[in-house]
Order: structure tokens, then C-alpha cells, then sequence
């Protein structure tokens, strides 16, 4: 516990920071189903931070806690030094935290210059009378925040598909739009929904790379869901492990993959 | 040579033409990129200041003359500045492939003793930094994009912006013995230089052995440039777009030569894949490609039009008749008829005009393409669409230039009359020998191939087969000379005129042609997974995989066809007849230069494709019905992998004399 509060430097030379975020004895039940039961942990500034566990572990539904989408009975999440029994989605989002979502969410019909837009709206201060009107300073902010996205679109790679509506892009294209949604907010903290399902090697590759230079470029703390093993040992500081909602380990890859419960839960022991 | 290079009125260095245009045309644009999705340019003066800041900090690092080095990237205005901040040091740039794989880079690395080298990316200074202790020469590594690359060891790494800081800091420091400042040290060295110089050195890909290093130097491409810019009347308010590797030659000779010579603005793509759409933006009008370019950009036409409502197709089909019949002539100037005309340029404004500016090729008043045998069909259609379309004939050892086609000359079979300055000779075998201002200096480090290829006098040996045409003057191509063979029964057997006929077709992306001292001629094809996948989905025929693709029985029936009909076409040669096609299969993986199949240039190289494919050959000439192969393939980030399959023989018809003679 001891180095919760201190800075410390990884192997690759990256700083990791204090504690950002903290849930404490979080237990979220949907009637009579536990999703999750008195789980504690907590993100350092810089890390990134895999949660990992099999189908029906809770997960999502831990990811869904800390944006403020599910309200838990019990437990407090402690956010930049503020704590509060729950989240609202709009104040996560004003406060820092974005996300990605298992199944892509864009906007289908809009281009991938307009769905990364979408996500400066928040940081958009005329009323819509004055955009509608796009002169002076509603004009300016246009441009600045175009400016902002035109950075993103860079920063992902994907200047060819900028007038492409994202209904008409495979799969991993449309991952990164989503991705570069959710950066145009300027997050402190990004939670990503399995963002290499359904990829293939390669983009795997290139979503790893992107993930780590997100991480480095902004320092942004990435907290991410994944199912691929070699993924999230190559990629993360630190795991937590779901099982039926309980958390059964919390520590570094080496710590999690040798750890007895872990290896229960993955390959199948019968539970009492 | 010296009183060649007074007639270039001390203009004989890049560098000295760089000091030339800030001081004459400062204020014009000379180079662009496009980033954030902005054009952002750069005038003549700007480059100067971008170009001198980089020098300085080069030589604050310690760059000698006559060192060389590294630049691998994509077409960037930050590569062609540091090619000259080099030069103006006295150092000479060689620029490679920057999609080679490093175990072929540290051979290029290796041979030239590279000590600097100026990278685009994360990707790049990786491969580097893989080659690590193998490069004992490599002491600097220069980046432009510092993504990804923060947490490296920077004790001997420093982006492009901090070389250019150290510079513009360091430029009136004084040091050395002689207590010159750095300013004075680049200007002595930019004095000094002269067009005997180095200028560059160009790895040819080779479709033989390990590359060679041509060494060209200021005269050759300032003499070059300036013959070749006054050919096509070349001016400052030309536009270029620079897409092509600058490894290449030829992006040497129209992004540093010619621009430098004339002083016209080279535009950068965004990135590699939205090269259409900027050229759409920028409209080049002088541009280049080669004709695989021109295929593939008729097959999307073709495409996009067989999917289009028939209204729409019976417009274009009606009008690119017309303009098949009289395009050209009008281009060339020729007499039409007052009727032809007006309906010329109606189809103009109806198709013409659109697809031209969808294709980016609106305002292209010279356009070229070389490196391999255009299809007449493809050459036509851009013509008759009243483009400029010309051929040229071209080598690296010749700073590009040996024929070219004089507006109102043009036809798909010949590759010109002899550029400005340059003489032609061919000898009793029929090879192609050429000299000119542009001729190189030598291969790098490579005495024995410089002298198998240049003599005394300076004739350089194109390797090439061809002869000139009595009354036009115009040179024709028939094969690579080495690959001129005999059959068995002694007739000729030249690959390369059979493959081109073949690979005419939309559906075959490349052929292989074997005969060479055998009895009969059989063949590999490579479909194009683009042309026959959409022929696919659109007769409702499900595959998985390229492979799937290839080995479909309706693809082969398709393909058979087309070479029973080449086969039709060649027998009517009587010098050619021997080379039709008796057997053919489809091969189950692309050919690529990854797996070393192919030059970066895109060149079969047969040789080699021979040695790895020995068994599907032997099944071609032993009679079987099928073949299993099973392939190693090399994916883009040097992983290795397996593909198998079992390929399908297909006989086809041939036509032989004595039927043709009962015909």
C-alpha cells in the first residue's frame, strides 16, 4: 500500500502518479443478481490498467460504475480526491473520463471528421443559435476545435477515411473513430471496452500502439477491458481480476497469471 | 565535362540552384504538404532558411563531407530539404526504400557506411535500432515524428526540429582551428562544391542479385533537368504531387532536379492513402506514374461504371466511343471534323471533364509513364480523354532520361525519340547502348559491375533489346536482353512481350512467362483480387481468400480464355509464334517484393521466382493435372508464415503454323 501515494517510474521510463481513481467496497445488484460483489481498487495517474476476468465477471459492468452509467447499493468511488456514492455520466464526462463500448456506439450515418467532433461538444460553449449563425465567436470555437480533431485524426492515422461516412468502414476502422471520440475529449482518464474485439493480428497491433501512445503523448490513464491475454500482459501495469463479480486478484501481469485463484476461474473449477 | 558543365552559367549544384530561386522567385511556393488536413507550404526563401538551419545543425553534430546518409520515409518536404542541407555540407543522401524490410536495408546501410541518418517515424528508427550492432558506422539517428519515441535512449537520436534548434543556435559560434563559425563552414563548403561532385546515390532495386549503388552527380542531374525541363517547356508555375518512393530515381529528377531547375512547387500527400484525393486537390500538370498507376486507376473507373445506373452507362459508353475515334487525333492535333468536334466537346462536358477532375487529372498538361509496357487500350483511354499521356524510356544510370516522346508523337508501341543530349547506339546483338550528360559516375564500391556496364567513351549498357525504327526514329523495346532466349527448337523466346500482353487485362495483375531452352511455354498467373473479386460479387460466386479466389474453376475458365486469347494474337508473329502459352495456373499468393519476388520497383524478378517455385514448374512441364504448394510468405512487419494449396494445370489452345497456314 505503501506505494499508492508516491510516484514511481516504470521499466519502459513512463511516470506513473498517485492514486486517480478509487472504488471502495463497490457492490452493484441488479435485483436478485450480484454483478459485483465489494470490490476495491484503484487507478494510479499515468497507468494503464487492464480489468480482466471471464464472461459474466462484471467487467462491463465495473466500467459502467466508474462512468457513472450504473449507480452501486453499496461502496463509494473516489475520483481526483472527490468522493461521491455514485457518478453521473455528464459529470464523469465534464470531469474527465471517456469511453469506448463493447459494441462500437458512432454515429453511422456521419462522417469520422463529424462523429470525432461530436465528442468536442462538450467543450463547445456557444448556443446552438450562434453555431447556427457561424460567425464571430461561435466561428472561432468552430475552428479551434476542428483544429483539435484534425490533431486526432493525425494522431490515428486515418486522414483517408476523414469525408467517410463510419457506416461504410470495416470494423477496426470504426474502433478507432471511436477511439478518437473519445480523445477529442481530452480525457484524464479513458476506459476502453475491449477494444481489440473481433480484430485481427494486425490490428491488434496497431490498437496496442496506439493504446501506449495515447498513454505516452498525454499522459492520459487508460483503464481497459480485454480479452486477449498476450494483449493485456504485453500492454498493462496492473490487472484486476473479476470472477462473478467478486475480485479475486489485483497486481501486476507476472503476479495475476501465477496467482492459483486466477487460473481456477480461467480454466474452470467448481465452485462452492 | 568541365566545359559541359560551364554552359550551366554556375548553376552546377542543387545547392547553388536553392540559393538561386530565394533570391529570384523568394516569394513562390516550392514546396507543400498536406497535415491536419490543410495544405501548408513553404516558399523558395522559406526552404532556403528550413534547408541552411538544418545544415548548421548537421555540421554542429559533426557531419563530414563526403559522408552519407540515411533518408527513409515517405515523400515529405522534410526529406527533400535535409537531402540538400545534406549536399550543401559537402555529404551525399541515399535515400531507400522505406517500406524494405531491415534485413534489406543493413545490407544498403552496410554498403554505403551510412554515419547519419534522417527517418520519419517510430517504425523506422525500430528498424535501425534492430540492425543496432551491426551498423558500426551509424553514429546519428535524425527523426522527424517524435511519437512513440520519448522513452528511447536519445544519446545519439534527435528529432528533426532539434537539429534544426542546435543549428539556428550554434550558427555563429566559432570553432576549429581555422576559428570559423559554423555559418562560414557551410558557406566554404557550398563553395566548394562543384558539379563533379556526388549529388546522390540511388540503390537500384535489381532484378538480379544484391542492389548496386549509382552514384549520380550535381551535373548529371542539373544537365539532365534542365535538358529534360526543356523538352516538355517546363516552368515555375508547374505543380507536381510526390508520391513516388524517393528511392526512385525518378522522384529525384522531378521533385529535386527539375523543380530546383525551374523552380515549380512540389506537393506532398497527406499519407499514403489519400494520394488520390490530394491529387485530386492539388491538380499536378506535369506528373508521372507508372502504368501499373494508370491499370488500376481504369479498372476503378471500369468498376465504378459497371455499377452505375444504365442511364449513366449508356452516356459513358456512348462517349468514350466518340472519344476513342477521335480524341487522340484532336490531342494531336490532326484535322476532325467540325461535327466530331462539337460532339467531342459536349462529351466533354458531360464525361470527359468529370472524370478527369475525379481522377485528378484535369490540369495534367504533360504526363508520363515508363518503367514497363503500357496496354494500348489503357494508353488510348487516357488519351482519347485528352490527356497528355507520353511514354519514356529511362534508366537510373542515365539520372532517368534516354527516350522520350515529343507531343504529337506519341504511339503505345514506342518509347520515343533520344531526350536532348543523349546519343543511341545498338549493337549487332540488338542491346540498346545510350550516352548522355546524365550518364552515372559509377556503381558504389563496385568496380567490376561499373565496368560490365559503362566503357571507356562512356556508352552504357541498357541491357535492354530493342531497334529503331526507320522513318520516325523512335526507339522500340522488345525484352530485357538477358531474358531473350531460345526454345529448344531454337525459336525466340522473349517473356516479357507475352507477359505484358497477358497482364493488358484488368483481371491479371502479373504473368510469368517459362521457355527459356524448353519445347513449349507455360506460364503463372497472379489475378487481381480487385478487377475479378467485384467480376465475383457480381455473378453472385462466394470466396473466403485470394487463394479461394484463384483456385475457383469459373476464375480459370476466365483466365484460360484470355490466354487462348493472346495466344491468338502472338501466333500471327511469325517471329513470336513459338512463345503461346501450352499450360498455365493461377498462383494461390500474390507475387511481392516482401517475399523477394518482386524488385520495390515492382519488377518480376525471375530468377529467383524460378528457384522458389521449382516444383509448380516441373508439374507445368510433366503433364499433371494438379500441383500441392506449399509457400513461405513474409507479412508486412517481417513475420514469416506458411500458405498452401492445391493449384489446378489447365492446358490451353494454341495455334500452330501450319494451322494458321490451313486457315
Amino acid at each position: 500500500m505503501n506505494m499508492m501515494t508516491q510516484t514511481s517510474i516504470t521499466d519502459d521510463g513512463r511516470t506513473i502518479g498517485g492514486v486517480q481513481m478509487k472504488v471502495d467496497n463497490i457492490s452493484l445488484r441488479f435485483g436478485g443478481v450480484t454483478a459485483i460483489r465489494n470490490a476495491s481498487f484503484d487507478i494510479r495517474h499515468g497507468e494503464i490498467r487492464a480489468i480482466i476476468g471471464p464472461n459474466g465477471a462484471g467487467k462491463t459492468s465495473m466500467l459502467n460504475v466508474i462512468n457513472g452509467f450504473y449507480h452501486p447499493q453499496d461502496g463509494t468511488i473516489t475520483f481526483k480526491g472527490e468522493k461521491r456514492r455514485d457518478m453521473r455520466p455528464h459529470i464523469a464526462a465534464t470531469q474527465g473520463i471517456a469511453r469506448t463500448f463493447q459494441n462500437v456506439a458512432l454515429f453511422k450515418g456521419m462522417t469520422t471528421l463529424d462523429n470525432i467532433m461530436s465528442g468536442r461538444a462538450l467543450k463547445m460553449k456557444r448556443n446552438i443559435l450562434w453555431q447556427m449563425l457561424y460567425v464571430g465567436p461561435a466561428r472561432q470555437e468552430e475552428l479551434e476545435n476542428r483544429k483539435f480533431v484534425e490533431t486526432i485524426i493525425d494522431f490515428l492515422e486515418i486522414p483517408h477515411i476523414r469525408r467517410t461516412p463510419v457506416g461504410k468502414l470495416p470494423y477496426g476502422l470504426q474502433k478507432r473513430v471511436e477511439l478518437g471520440r473519445a480523445l477529442a475529449m481530452e480525457p484524464e482518464l479513458l476506459l476502453l471496452d475491449e477494444p481489440m474485439a473481433g480484430m485481427n493480428v494486425e490490428e491488434k497491433e496497431d490498437m496496442s500502439r496506439f493504446i501506449i501512445d495515447i498513454n505516452e503523448e498525454f499522459g492520459t490513464t487508460i483503464a481497459l477491458i480485454e480479452h486477449d491475454m498476450g494483449v493485456v500482459m504485453d500492454l498493462s501495469d496492473r490487472v484486476v481480476v473479476l470472477d462473478h463479480g467478486d475480485l479475486i486478484a489485483d497486481g501486476t501481469p507476472d503476479e495475476v497469471q501465477k496467482n492459483q485463484d486466477v487460473i481456477d476461474a480461467y480454466l474452470g473449477v467448481a465452485h462452492d | 565535362m568541365n566545359s559541359d558543365i560551364a554552359q550551366l552559367d554556375g548553376l552546377d549544384t542543387i545547392p547553388k540552384l536553392l540559393d538561386r530561386n530565394a533570391r529570384e522567385i523568394g516569394d513562390k511556393p516550392a514546396s507543400r504538404e498536406k497535415e491536419y488536413g490543410i495544405w501548408q507550404s513553404w516558399t523558395w526563401s522559406e526552404v532556403r532558411g528550413e534547408v541552411e538551419a538544418l545544415a548548421l545543425g548537421l555540421l554542429e553534430l559533426g557531419l563530414k563531407k563526403g559522408d552519407h546518409v540515411a533518408i527513409i520515409g515517405n515523400n515529405r518536404p522534410y526529406f527533400y530539404w535535409a537531402m540538400v542541407a545534406c549536399q550543401s555540407c559537402g555529404a551525399v543522401p541515399v535515400p531507400l526504400y522505406q517500406d524494405s524490410v531491415a534485413k534489406e536495408m543493413a545490407y544498403v546501410l552496410k554498403h554505403c557506411g551510412t554515419r547519419f541518418a534522417i527517418v520519419e517515424n517510430q517504425e523506422q528508427v525500430d528498424k535501425l535500432l534492430e540492425m543496432g550492432s551491426k551498423l558500426k558506422t551509424l553514429k546519428q539517428i535524425v527523426y522527424i515524428d517524435p511519437r512513440g519515441l520519448r522513452n528511447y535512449d536519445h544519446t545519439s537520436m534527435r528529432s528533426y526540429k532539434e537539429v534544426q534548434k542546435l543549428g539556428r543556435e550554434h550558427a555563429d559560434s566559432k570553432r576549429g582551428k581555422q576559428k570559423l563559425s559554423l555559418r562560414e563552414e557551410l558557406e566554404k563548403r557550398k563553395a566548394k562544391l562543384t558539379g563533379n561532385d556526388a549529388c546522390v546515390i540511388l540503390y537500384t532495386s535489381g532484378t538480379t542479385g544484391e542492389p548496386k549503388g549509382v552514384v549520380l552527380s550535381h551535373y548529371n542531374i542539373v544537365a539532365t533537368a534542365k535538358n529534360s525541363s526543356e523538352f516538355d517547356h517546363l516552368c515555375a508555375d508547374d505543380s507536381v504531387l510526390a508520391y513516388l518512393p524517393m528511392a526512385w530515381v525518378g522522384d529525384f529528377i522531378f521533385s529535386i532536379g527539375q523543380s530546383f531547375w525551374t523552380g515549380f512547387c512540389v506537393s506532398c500527400p497527406e499519407s499514403p492513402d489519400t494520394m488520390h484525393q490530394d491529387m485530386g486537390e492539388i491538380g499536378p500538370t506535369y506528373f508521372f506514374a507508372p502504368p501499373r498507376f494508370y491499370e488500376s486507376l481504369l479498372t476503378t473507373v471500369a468498376i465504378r461504371m459497371e455499377d452505375a445506373s444504365a442511364i449513366k452507362r449508356n452516356i459513358y459508353k456512348y462517349f468514350m466511343d466518340h472519344a476513342g475515334k477521335t480524341g487522340g487525333p484532336i490531342l494531336d492535333g490532326k484535322s476532325v471534323g467540325l461535327w466530331d468536334r462539337l460532339k467531342y466537346a459536349l462529351g466533354n462536358i458531360l464525361v470527359y471533364g468529370p472524370l478527369k477532375n475525379s481522377l485528378g487529372l484535369s490540369r495534367v498538361r504533360v504526363g508520363y509513364t515508363a518503367g514497363e509496357a503500357i496496354g494500348p487500350e489503357i494508353f488510348d483511354f487516357y488519351r482519347s480523354l485528352g490527356i497528355n499521356l507520353k511514354q519514356l524510356y529511362g534508366q537510373t544510370e542515365a539520372a532517368v532520361f534516354v527516350t522520350q516522346q515529343p507531343d504529337g508523337e506519341v504511339r503505345a508501341d514506342t518509347v520515343g525519340v533520344p531526350s536532348p543530349g543523349v546519343e543511341l547506339r545498338i549493337d549487332e546483338s540488338g542491346e540498346v547502348f545510350y550516352r548522355s550528360p546524365g550518364v552515372f559516375q559509377d556503381y558504389f564500391k563496385n568496380a567490376k559491375s561499373t565496368a560490365a556496364t559503362k566503357d571507356k567513351e562512356g556508352w552504357v549498357a541498357t541491357g535492354d533489346a530493342g531497334f529503331i525504327e526507320t522513318g520516325s526514329g523512335h526507339l522500340r523495346i522488345i525484352d530485357r536482353a538477358k531474358d531473350v532466349g531460345k526454345m529448344a527448337d531454337g525459336r525466340l523466346f522473349a517473356p516479357k512481350y507475352v507477359e505484358n500482353k497477358l497482364k493488358f487485362y484488368p483481371n491479371i495483375l502479373e504473368a510469368v512467362v517459362f521457355g527459356d531452352g524448353r519445347d513449349k511455354c507455360c506460364a503463372f498467373i497472379n489475378i487481381d483480387l480487385n478487377a475479378v473479386g467485384n467480376w465475383a460479387e457480381r455473378n453472385n460466386i462466394t470466396y473466403a481468400s485470394y487463394q479461394d479466389l484463384a483456385g475457383l474453376p469459373q476464375v480459370l475458365a476466365m483466365i484460360q480464355a484470355h490466354v487462348e486469347e493472346v495466344n491468338e494474337s502472338i501466333a500471327s508473329d511469325e517471329m513470336l509464334s513459338g512463345c503461346q502459352i501450352h499450360r498455365f495456373l493461377a498462383l494461390h499468393k500474390q507475387l511481392d517484393a516482401d517475399d523477394g519476388e518482386l524488385t520495390r520497383t515492382q519488377k518480376v524478378r525471375r530468377r529467383i521466382i524460378e528457384e522458389k517455385f521449382s516444383n509448380l514448374i516441373d508439374a507445368l512441364y510433366d503433364g499433371s493435372n494438379n500441383i500441392f504448394a506449399d509457400t513461405e510468405v513474409t507479412y508486412e512487419d517481417g513475420r514469416k508464415g506458411r500458405i498452401s494449396a492445391t493449384l489446378e494445370i489447365r492446358n490451353t489452345r494454341v495455334t500452330t503454323i501450319e494451322q494458321r497456314a490451313a486457315a
